[in-house]
């Protein structure tokens, strides 16, 4: 890996002057990444990124620029894709996360995700939030009751299920169920949240409540959300990565991204323009 | 700096396309309209024509119902589209421009109100020639600013903020004359207070003119330079 390239160097979210702004602290150092999907599939082609820690980085571009598939490096899905290869690295921390000495169980814990689709376990409410914690081996009913009712208190879903604990899941609405999956993942206490497309199988009122909720947890987690809703990434995030055909095409601070992007594609696409 | 051609073409809704252009093109009918009211309002002073005043105080509310038109347009357009980046600013600029444009009509309109107490008066107090050259310095930062917007040209709106200098400079001027004039012939005050009503909406005018090239370089390189020196304006830009 040849760092000291200058054109290697990572992206910084650009600031309203243009200026990379540096005063955020870096969660994750993504360094000349490039995925392969199958021989000459190019998924990801030589992604430089530095995304800031407790701040929403949103990234947006056509269906098959690859987002997703970044998305999915963060916390190593990919590696159940066969033959999927990735090259460069991901630093979480300082922390190479494609190292071979990496707990890959240890990993998912730390980078939770929530895909599109919510996917309650067929279980009691309570049981799904608790079962990150029972499968850590943790039993002691007392800090399982505490740490559900935090969990569901961040996911701004308490007061709807506190009565309702004991029922199954599946039986809440898909906007609970999606704050029901997110209380999940934040109840193992991660560090970063992927959101994949959290809210597009929600209607607006759902919609509204799950961007409130990303509103509440950007100061506790760092997060990372896939959305092709561009006002919904304009409304929530603090800085927009737009990426087309595998290339990262530009990062910025997302109002700079949604008044005055500097890339003519990016222009295009956010505004609705032919590429 | 005009590296946005101001095409608004080619999104994949052709009606947004349409729309966009629409407003564009209505706010830029509103600004030869507000041309001919400054010009006639001027031409009722120079000329001591007070009906032609007249007329022109009349049509001021042909311009109130485009501005409140068009800003219904932009409307339509924010809540319909959403629209981001270069599209968006198009359609802050025109929100802004438009209410410029309407100052400017109001300023002409005290013009003409001005020109038809001054076509009363016999005789034409001193001053006449600053305000023809006055007002042709403004007519001109006028044209220049609507021309800056249609053509999406950002040096040249700079141009015209170097222009307001120096209206500003002959305004001043002009006001230190007329004061002298009033303090030697006191039996002209009436007469000459109504010139520098008229003066002083010139000056307004330029202001507006000023304005709304702020709103052109905002809109074309997304550079909020409002409060700047025309010098620094170029900087901010150009940084």
């Amino acid at each position: 890996m040849e760092d000291s390239q200058s054109t290697n160097q990572p992206q910084t979210p650009a600031g309203a002057d243009g200026e990379a702004k540096v005063k955020s602290e870096i969660c994750i150092d993504i360094k000349k990444l490039n995925l392969y999907y199958a021989k000459d599939t190019h998924a990801l082609k030589d992604i430089t990124l530095a995304i800031p820690r407790n701040q929403v980085t949103a990234f947006i571009g056509p269906s098959g620029c690859g987002k997703s598939s970044l998305l999915r490096c963060f916390n190593r899905m990919n590696d159940l894709i066969d033959e999927c290869r990735i090259k460069g690295k991901i630093n979480i921390d300082g922390v190479n996360i494609y190292d071979k000495k990496t707990d890959i169980a240890d990993l998912r814990r730390r980078v939770g995700m929530v895909f599109q689709k919510p996917n309650p376990f067929p279980k009691s409410v309570y049981e799904n939030v608790a079962y990150g914690l029972r499968i850590q081996g943790i039993k002691s009913r007392r800090i399982l009751d505490e740490v559900v009712e935090n969990a569901l208190r961040s996911a701004a879903l308490w007061d709807e299920v506190r009565d309702r604990l004991e029922d199954n899941a599946l039986e809440l609405s898909g906007g609970q169920q999606q704050r029901l999956v997110i209380a999940r993942t934040i109840a193992v206490e991660p560090e970063v949240l992927l959101l994949d497309e959290p809210a597009s199988s929600l209607d607006p009122i759902s919609t509204l409540k799950i961007e409130e909720l990303i509103n509440e947890l950007r100061s506790t987690f760092t997060i990372l959300i896939v959305t092709h809703n561009m006002q919904q990434a304009a409304r929530v995030s603090d800085h927009a990565a737009f990426m087309d055909m595998g290339n990262m095409i530009e990062f910025a601070s997302t109002d700079v991204l949604f008044t005055n992007p500097s890339e003519k594609q990016t222009e295009d696409y956010i505004t609705g323009r032919y590429g | 700096m005009t590296s946005n051609d101001g095409n608004h073409g080619h999104h994949i809704s052709q009606q947004f396309n349409a729309d966009l252009e629409e407003a564009k093109k209505h706010m830029l009918e509103m600004g030869g309209l507000v041309e001919k009211q400054f010009a006639d309002s001027l031409t009722a002073v120079i000329e001591a024509d007070s009906s032609l005043g007249t007329r022109v105080i009349g049509k001021d509310d042909v311009l109130d119902g485009m501005e409140m038109k068009i800003d219904e347009e932009c409307n339509l357009i924010i809540a319909r589209r959403q629209p981001a980046a270069r599209d968006l600013r198009l359609v802050l600029a025109i929100i802004k421009a438009i209410r410029d444009l309407e100052r400017i009509g109001d300023e002409s309109s005290k013009i003409a109100k001005a020109a038809i107490k001054m076509s009363e008066h016999r005789e034409f107090p001193d001053g006449v020639v600053d305000f023809r050259s006055l007002g042709d310095k403004v007519q001109r930062m006028v044209n220049m600013a609507l021309d800056a917007f249609a053509r999406y040209d950002a040096e040249a709106a700079i141009q015209v903020a170097h222009e307001d200098k120096n209206v500003d400079a002959e305004y001043a001027i002009a006001m230190r004359s007329m004061v002298t004039h009033m303090m030697e012939d006191p039996t002209t005050i009436s007469q000459v207070l109504d010139v520098l009503w008229a003066l002083r909406a010139m000056e307004r005018i330029g202001d507006h003119a000023k304005n709304i090239c702020e709103h052109v370089i905002y809109m074309v390189a997304g550079t909020d330079v409002r409060h700047l020196s025309a010098k620094k304006m170029a900087a901010k830009i150009n940084s």
